[in-house]
């Protein structure tokens, strides 16, 4: 079990894939590449700038009266055609796809336009005004359950929505008795996978019979389809859903494209036509899903040699604004496997999820994974820091023993076989650990800033669909119901001249199910590789699926392969049947293999597959009596060990196991405060590998997400809500620069649950090595307290302290007024104008003059003496939106100085600002000076962010060129207009 | 300055892969949405719209350029070459292509033709690039399920082998 032993079968064999060909060529089918009937109409949304806010009015007036405009909706329209989306804890709180009369996060969809083209869609979105009253967000988990803190959902009454307390083997009793107790606080960030394709819904709907026909990105778990059907109030039969031939990666993120399922199929009912949405990279990174952050205390009890007996964990999870199905299921997912790699008897936890107003969150490779062992194992680098002890000693010390498996967890998971202590050894010698330890010493005598880190990981996969009642207490299971098992289907078909098709319900994003599946099928059969295709597409209201069905928690290779396997198996039976009565012998002595079904005491004696396979279509009177066809077959399977929780909550949340051992070498510049992986190795027990090449694919996609997440990535927010990190040059994916090769080692513990020995692989190391780096950075900067991502300026801070605030004097600077969180600007500047200062005056109180001035203004209306109103069109940077600005004059002291205060809103933000003109006569007319503050937030900025303050200087610019050209009209029209410019150019001084 | 009117089209005409095509273009449509929806060659991806991923890089005038950071109108005479272009017949692989394939340098395949386009580019211009100018023209591209490991490597050898023909056709 320990060297890998290759048979001669494809399966084991890292064979070319057979996706390739047509992605290489570009003739890949992704949603957006998929043929639309001819009036189908494409969506935009309009989306809250305000992190929290009542929604008092919208006016859609000039939006439905624009040419090309089909249907625009509000969230009171979508909501009048449908249910609201299944919360799945019990709590007084709806969950609407698009906002109705609060909205609850930025990026939440309030306006819903359906036009002849996406571009005329977005026109009409700048026509759409909503009138907002914005409240106080609440952004941190903590806060969030502050007794004062803003309630998102007034039914509610609170933003804790559950909170369950656990208890296993005696806890009290173990760290009562412990020598030491130890503990750590993390707070683990928000980030996302964030696939290259976004999301894509086309939908119809049929009046005559009341039927949707939806064809999504969606990656599965097919349970959402019941929450969709639910939530369009149809039968699941009338809610037909079908995935594209090929998906741009998903990592967990495509299951939140499902409220965007029921909006657009409610836009297509609405505007009776197909309509098809296709989400941008701003939409996404700000309001598809996101993983979960979660603030985590973790104590344990330990023994003097560094045994840990008991483990306390205290877990906030942050949500967002809504609880999305399968939510809470991240902060379940993982609770059989609280101890981790460990054996460890005695557990208590308290879960707590709480509402904030961020995006809703969902699946996210690694699912749960991360957030248990980031504090998991910085907790047991710690333990071996106080207490003096090696390291590499303390895990392997607490590791679930190699003679005890099948090994069940304190919390109820059945861990299905491994030898963690023989794969830790292997990787300790064939990753060098020793060498590595050499080159840290190495670097510290030269004065350099090198640390190792170790992680040690089980890494679950196929989820147990009743680990989510786990939230519900043992009296409201029993009441509902057991809820337990996950059904994987596999159909294998053969046709009239004997060629086999494979069919799953596994949609894949990239994972090479096609090519894997033909391995195992072609294995059975014995056929080439060629001869089996493999079809991945899925349709409802085809195709056999289940609520299991779709590709997440790493259940293909071990479910939905070995299902397909025993399908194949299935035939193979029947197949043998038939061939031993055309072979004259008995059906255990016939095999396949090359094509051809024949006598294994006499491969002489032998039959074409493709003869024996054709007899159930051409003579079905030829094939013994009882022996049944052998056209298609259809296997599901569920596995037993996948039991419902206990009534102690107990719970195995998976069926399988694997095992991770990471150690990296880490060094940082002492100067810019950047972390370079030097070393990374990483061991790994999937099981029985079925194609070593993908599997190893898998590893080094999970492990560059990893590097980011340790590293670069956040969903940021301002404290006022706001969404800071909108473009990918924000969000911070790892490119081939920042991505180091890890060493990939293997360890090979057939799972005894799976019909192929396999176990999952996708998501190991997006648990394992964001705790490894930053055990590392810990090692290498003597700092426990450590918060991804890790960034530059963070580990700076670490080292360095906190920067300094500039040296640079300010002269008189104000106080900046913008609000906690906002992005603050300010700036000054004068211009010379050719005019009198009674003139200007009067300029700057004209709406005429203002709307000639005001950059990008459509429309400038007096509504008192001292109130204007502007409609203005604005570009900063990527985006550019409408916006309207309410302008108040006061401190006015005729002809010297006004103050022009005021607040702007629209569809990409909003800002507020102050600003205090100054006029002053001079020889040739009068010096113009200004001094602004101002606050920004909303899409803005976190798409424009790092424009905003050049950005904000060139609008400023602007208008007082115009003032400048607007007064000096007279005289610039003796003069060439070149000249004009080149004057005002040298006249405009800017001291910002 | 002439101003464009966003719904005003206007004719563009340009090369694609080697065929003169000509269609009409509102004067703000990216040439990202021309060519996959007008024209209706969807091999070329979208993945941002702001210039950052690389999926819809393609070539222009046999310059690597970012679909999504043109306009269609931009296009204009220009000579322009997409992933479709890349395979020397039906049925066939390019080199760099079947690289690829054998060291499995792809996995969901969405970023991967803009990737082939740089490359080719690349290969064109420097067949002796070696590794660092490999991964510092990936640089420009994201790739979020292979790790960036086994594209280098398909990189490398597709290179490789280019040289070894030349050098056997010398």
């Amino acid at each position: 079990m320990n060297e890998l032993t290759r048979p001669q079968s494809l399966v084991g064999q890292s064979v070319e894939r057979v996706e390739d060909a047509s992605l290489l060529k570009g003739r890949g089918r992704y949603i957006d590449d998929l043929p639309t009937r001819r009036d189908t109409a494409y969506a935009a949304f309009l989306r809250s700038p305000h992190a929290h806010a009542e929604i008092r009015a919208i006016d859609t007036d000039k939006a439905k009266a624009h040419l090309g405009v089909y249907a625009v909706l509000t969230g009171e329209d979508v909501a009048s055609l449908t249910n609201s989306l299944v919360v799945g804890v019990k709590a007084d709180v709806e969950c609407w796809p698009m906002a109705r009369d609060r909205a609850r996060y930025v990026g939440e969809p309030v306006v819903l336009v359906v036009a002849e083209s996406r571009y005329i869609a977005e026109d009409a979105l700048d026509l759409v005004e909503v009138t907002y009253e914005t409240l106080p967000p609440v952004m941190d988990p903590r806060a969030a359950l502050a007794d004062d803190a803003p309630v998102l959902h007034p039914s509610l009454g609170t933003n804790l929505i559950n909170e369950r307390s656990f208890r296993y083997g005696d806890p009290e009793a173990a760290f009562e008795a412990a020598a030491h107790r130890i503990s750590i606080t993390t707070a683990y960030p928000r980030n996302s996978c964030t696939p290259i394709e976004t999301y894509g819904v086309i939908a119809e709907y049929d009046p005559g019979e009341d039927a949707y026909d939806v064809t999504a990105n969606f990656q599965g778990p097919f349970s959402i389809h019941a929450v969709l059907s639910r939530a369009l109030k149809v039968p699941g039969n009338r809610m037909r859903l079908r995935t594209p031939p090929d998906s741009g990666g998903s990592f967990g993120v495509k299951q939140g494209v499902f409220p965007y399922v029921v909006l657009i199929a409610i836009a297509a009912r609405v505007a009776d036509r197909p309509v098809k949405w296709i989400e941008d990279r701003l939409e996404h990174l700000t309001a598809s899903v996101s993983a979960t952050n979660r603030v985590t205390t973790l104590e344990a009890a330990v023994e003097p040699d560094g045994r840990i007996t008991a483990l306390s964990w205290d877990q906030i999870e942050d949500c967002g604004a809504h609880l999305r199905a399968p939510e809470p299921a991240t902060l379940y997912r993982m609770h059989g496997n609280m101890t981790g790699a460990y054996a460890i008897d005695n557990v208590a936890i308290r879960n707590r999820v709480v509402l904030t107003n961020k995006t809703p969150t969902g699946l996210n490779r690694g699912f749960g994974g991360p957030q248990i062992y980031f504090p998991l194992e910085r907790l047991v680098h710690k333990i071996a820091d106080e207490l003096g002890l090696d390291r590499l000693d303390v895990i392997r010390k607490n590791l679930v023993p190699s003679d005890a498996f099948p090994y069940r967890t304190a919390t109820g998971a059945l861990l299905d076989s491994g030898d963690y202590e023989a794969a830790l050894d292997r990787a300790v010698t064939k990753g060098g650990l020793g060498e590595l330890m050499a080159r840290r010493d190495a670097a510290r005598a030269e004065g350099r800033l090198y640390g190792i880190g170790l992680t040690a990981a089980v890494e679950p996969s196929v989820s147990n669909m009743g680990y989510i009642t786990t939230v519900l207490t043992p009296e409201a299971r029993a009441k509902a119901g057991p809820k337990n098992g996950a059904q994987a289907v596999a159909t294998v078909g053969i046709d009239p001249l004997g060629s086999v098709t494979v069919k799953v319900a596994s949609v894949p994003q990239g994972q090479g199910h096609r090519t894997v599946l033909a391995q195992v099928v072609a294995d059975r059969l014995g056929l080439p590789l060629s001869a089996v295709r493999v079809n991945t597409e899925l349709d409802t209201n085809r195709d056999a699926w289940s609520i299991a069905s779709g590709n997440y928690a790493s259940r293909f290779a071990p479910a939905v392969a070995g299902t397909a396997r025993l399908a194949a198996d299935r035939l193979r039976g029947r197949l043998a049947t038939i061939a031993a009565a055309q072979l004259n012998v008995t059906a255990d002595n016939v095999d396949f293999a090359d094509g051809k079904v024949f006598d294994r005491g006499n491969p002489d004696n032998s039959v074409s597959f493709a003869r024996v396979a054709a007899a159930s279509h051409w003579a079905p009177g030829t094939v013994p009596e009882g022996t049944g066809q052998t056209i298609r077959e259809t296997v599901f399977w569920t596995p037993d060990e996948l039991t419902a929780p206990t009534a102690e909550d107990g719970i195995n949340s998976s069926l399988c196991h694997g095992f991770i051992f990471d150690f990296c070498g880490v060094e940082i510049d002492r100067d810019t405060g950047v972390a370079r992986i030097d070393r990374y190795v990483t061991m790994h027990d999937c099981g029985t590998i079925l194609h070593p090449g993908m599997v190893d694919g898998q590893v080094r996609g999970g492990f560059a997400q990893a590097v980011g997440a340790a590293l670069y990535e956040e969903y940021a927010y301002g404290a006022d809500g706001s969404f800071l990190t909108g473009t990918l040059a924000d969000y911070l994916i790892p490119t081939v620069m920042e991505t180091p090769e890890p060493v990939i080692l293997h360890f090979e513990s057939p799972s005894p649950f799976t019909p192929l020995g396999a176990k999952g692989v996708g998501e190991g190391n997006c648990m394992s090595t964001p705790a490894c780096i930053a055990n590392a950075i810990a090692d290498a900067t003597g700092v426990e307290d450590l918060t991804l991502p890790l960034s530059p300026s963070k580990i700076s801070a670490l080292i360095h302290g906190d920067e300094k605030p500039s040296a640079r004097p300010k002269n008189d600077a104000k106080p900046l007024k913008a609000r906690e969180g906002e992005r603050a600007l300010s700036g000054e500047g004068s211009a010379e104008v050719s005019a009198t200062r009674e003139d200007i005056w009067a300029m700057l109180l004209d709406p005429k003059t203002l709307e000639a001035i005001i950059p990008g203004a459509h429309k400038v209306e007096k509504i008192s003496d001292t109130h204007f109103r502007a409609d203005v069109t604005l570009g900063v940077g990527p985006v550019k939106g409408r916006y309207r600005a309410d302008i108040e004059l006061s401190d006015m002291v005729e002809p010297e100085a006004v103050t022009l205060s005021g607040g702007t809103e629209g569809a990409l933000g909003s800002g507020r600002g102050q600003g205090r003109i100054t006029l002053t006569a001079t020889e040739n007319g009068t010096c113009v000076s200004y001094s602004y503050e101002a606050g920004i937030g909303g899409k803005v900025a976190s798409i424009g962010g790092r424009l905003l303050d050049g950005a904000a200087r060139v609008v400023i610019g602007q208008f007082f060129q115009s003032l400048a050209r607007y007064a000096g009209r007279g005289k610039a029209a003796e003069a060439p207009s070149t000249g004009v410019l080149a004057r005002l150019k040298s006249l405009l001084g800017r001291r910002a | 300055m002439s101003r464009l009117n966003a719904h005003e089209k206007k004719t563009v005409t340009f090369k694609l892969n080697g065929l003169p095509v000509r269609a009409d273009a509102e004067s703000r449509m990216l040439l990202s949405d021309f060519i996959r929806h007008e024209i209706g060659l969807t091999g070329t991806h979208v993945g941002c719209e702001h210039g950052v991923c690389g999926a819809c890089t393609i070539q222009v005038d046999g310059a690597p350029a970012r679909a999504c950071l043109m306009l269609a109108v931009q296009a204009e005479g220009a000579d322009i070459r997409t992933v479709e272009a890349l395979s020397p017949g039906e049925g066939r692989l390019s080199t760099l292509q079947a690289a690829f394939k054998r060291h499995h340098g792809l996995q969901c395949g969405f970023c991967t033709p803009g990737i082939l386009m740089s490359l080719d580019a690349l290969i064109s211009a420097r067949p002796d690039a070696g590794r660092d100018e490999v991964r510092d023209h990936l640089s420009g591209h994201l790739c979020r399920c292979t790790g960036y490991v086994t594209i280098v490597e398909a990189a490398l050898s597709a290179l490789d082998e280019i040289r070894r023909e030349v050098k056997s056709n010398v």
